[in-house]
């Protein structure tokens, strides 16, 4: 054990403090142990290694062929500029909201805070609906959009502003309590003394925020890519134009081309390992969720 | 926060207009859209949509099953939390960063991958079957699925409230000659009470409206195995937008309970603290 190096208060210390240990407590602590690893094991790992396994079943040969398909290709180019609009939009916006509902008092506030909570507790089959209710054949908006040649839902524009209502809220909720629990000394201090308003965002602001702002920017663009059950709403499912990664593994898997559909799934799987170790990076910082 | 004095910031303007603006497009004009819709809708159609047996099938396979996963994921997501925060181990910071996985996995991917595991002929499927538990396109593969998106929020709310026990207390507790069962009902579960509540509802919340993973193990049988969001769905498909508006009106008013009840939840938290501390 460590215990011995562990600086006192610590979890290690903790843990193993003296004295504690009876032979009761050390067969519940291998229990709850051996429960959780079991729970974890069969609902997290076997479906993570089962991707890649799948993904590998046919050789490496199937497995390139998979991403040299054209649609496969196009998909990978949309859910890639879906995200490269949502993301910087979703952070200005937190930005925006968290200045503004941390360092100011307002009426509406608190139903400004619920509209941004809002979209993480819907369903995201009601989220694109929404979206379709506005934009679709039937429409509010849908006779105008038509008359005038415009495609927003089974098209590009929609899938990215249903993309956005799901994903929006994560920048804004990692920086309103935050930028709240930070306080306005140091920004104040700097208008005091002559500083812009630029320069006291970028200068004193942006650098006591910046591992939660990087936070947020992970969790949205995690988010962004893998989101499935808006996009399928207002996508219209056609190959190659109006399919995102995760509703071309969908086609794929619909068309019993399991290999294809693992692929592409590896894809996003690696993606998804890499945004927890980013974000255990960023933990490891110092900035701790709350 | 000095509540209504004047503040030197500058940029209250912009940034509360470009909020205000940005939540009345993307959030607002949607909401409004889909209430004016249900509320124009005849009586009639409505209840067509929201009341017929096929819909109650599925509000009682969706609340049901959100209810059964957000239970399961309350005792084993307080285990894992336990064991993450009092205990000390190989492999605890990997487990710590494992939990989260079901949050950063595109819902498509862990409702493929899930179907491959827990299918007749999968890793772990396939001893399931020889019992006669049949997982893959039944209810309990709805169960598991949603189990599977709402555990790191079971673990998440839980993990620090635990964190935050006093240690001090347990030990006098136990000093002054109370057995460890005293212990952890008497010190532990008041103090974890809340966070655990939180975590149930929105693991509950999140199970609720799930559609990536569940749809893929589900098998997706009308008065079976259909969940709520796929009706909606269906309904879209077939151009019924008031069907599926009325549907959607019933699981947002459902959400609207669910966000009421967190913040409720949340207070009387903080009102526990204040008055332990005191």
């Amino acid at each position: 054990m460590t215990a011995a190096a562990a600086p006192a208060g610590s979890l290690a210390e903790l843990a193993s403090r003296p004295g504690r240990e009876t032979p009761l407590s050390a067969l519940a602590r291998r229990c709850l142990i051996g429960i959780s690893v079991a729970f974890l094991a069969a609902l997290l790992l076997a479906p993570l290694a089962v991707v890649f396994a799948a993904a590998f079943h046919d050789g490496l040969q199937a497995y390139r062929r998979t991403f040299a398909d054209p649609d496969t290709q196009a998909a990978i180019r949309l859910t890639l500029a879906t995200a490269l609009v949502v993301v910087p939009v979703s952070t200005v916006f937190g930005l925006a909201a968290a200045w503004s509902i941390a360092k100011f008092e307002f009426r509406g506030k608190s139903l400004a805070i619920t509209l941004i909570d809002l979209p993480v507790a819907v369903s995201p089959v009601i989220s694109g609906m929404l979206f379709v209710l506005l934009f679709g054949m039937r429409g509010w908006f849908g006779a105008w959009l038509a008359a005038n040649g415009i495609s927003i839902v089974f098209a590009t524009p929609g899938i990215m502003i249903a993309t956005l209502f799901v994903t929006f809220p994560y920048v804004a909720r990692e920086l309103i309590p935050l930028m709240q629990q930070l306080g306005n000394d140091e920004e104040e201090a700097a208008i005091t003394l002559g500083a812009g308003a630029w320069m006291t965002f970028f200068r004193v602001t942006l650098p006591k925020i910046r591992w939660g702002l990087l936070y947020g920017v992970i969790l949205c663009n995690a988010r962004t890519i893998g989101e499935f059950g808006a996009v399928s709403v207002v996508s219209g499912h056609i190959r190659g134009l109006t399919n995102t990664v995760p509703l071309a593994i969908e086609a794929l898997y619909d068309d019993y081309d399991y290999t294809g559909a693992f692929a592409l799934a590896s894809l996003l799987t690696l993606l998804a390992v890499a945004t927890l170790v980013l974000k255990s990076l960023v933990e490891r910082t110092g900035y701790r969720r709350r | 926060m000095r509540d209504g004095q004047p503040t030197v910031l500058p940029g209250f303007g912009l940034t509360l207009g470009f909020t205000t603006f940005f939540l009345s497009a993307v959030v607002l004009l949607p909401l409004a859209t889909l209430v004016l819709l249900t509320a124009s809708t005849p009586l009639r159609q409505l209840l067509d949509a929201v009341a017929s047996p096929r819909a109650f099938a599925a509000y009682q396979l969706s609340f049901g099953g959100a209810l059964i996963a957000a239970c399961i994921n309350s005792v084993f997501g307080f285990i894992i939390a336990w064991t993450l925060a009092r205990y000390e181990f190989p492999g605890r910071r990997l487990m710590d960063a494992v939990i989260d996985m079901p949050f950063a996995l595109p819902t498509a991917v862990s409702g493929i991958a899930l179907t491959a595991v827990f299918s007749a002929n999968g890793w772990l499927g396939r001893y399931l079957d020889m019992a006669g538990i049949h997982v893959a396109y039944t209810r309990l593969g709805v169960i598991l699925a949603m189990t599977l998106i709402g555990m790191p929020f079971a673990v998440r709310t839980v993990q620090p409230a635990l964190l935050e026990v006093q240690r001090d207390l347990e030990d006098a507790a136990e000093t002054l000659g109370a057995g460890r069962s005293y212990v952890f009902r008497r010190v532990i579960v008041p103090a974890v009470l809340p966070a655990l509540l939180t975590g149930f509802t929105l693991a509950f919340a999140r199970a609720l409206g799930e559609y990536g993973s569940v749809i893929f193990i589900s098998g997706n049988l009308p008065m079976k195995t259909e969940i709520t969001p796929l009706l909606i769905v269906i309904h879209l498909q077939e151009f019924d937008y008031r069907g599926a508006a009325a549907l959607g009106f019933v699981m947002l008013a459902a959400s609207f309970v669910i966000l009421l009840t967190i913040n409720l939840l949340q207070a009387w938290g903080r009102d526990r603290m204040i008055r332990r501390a005191q």
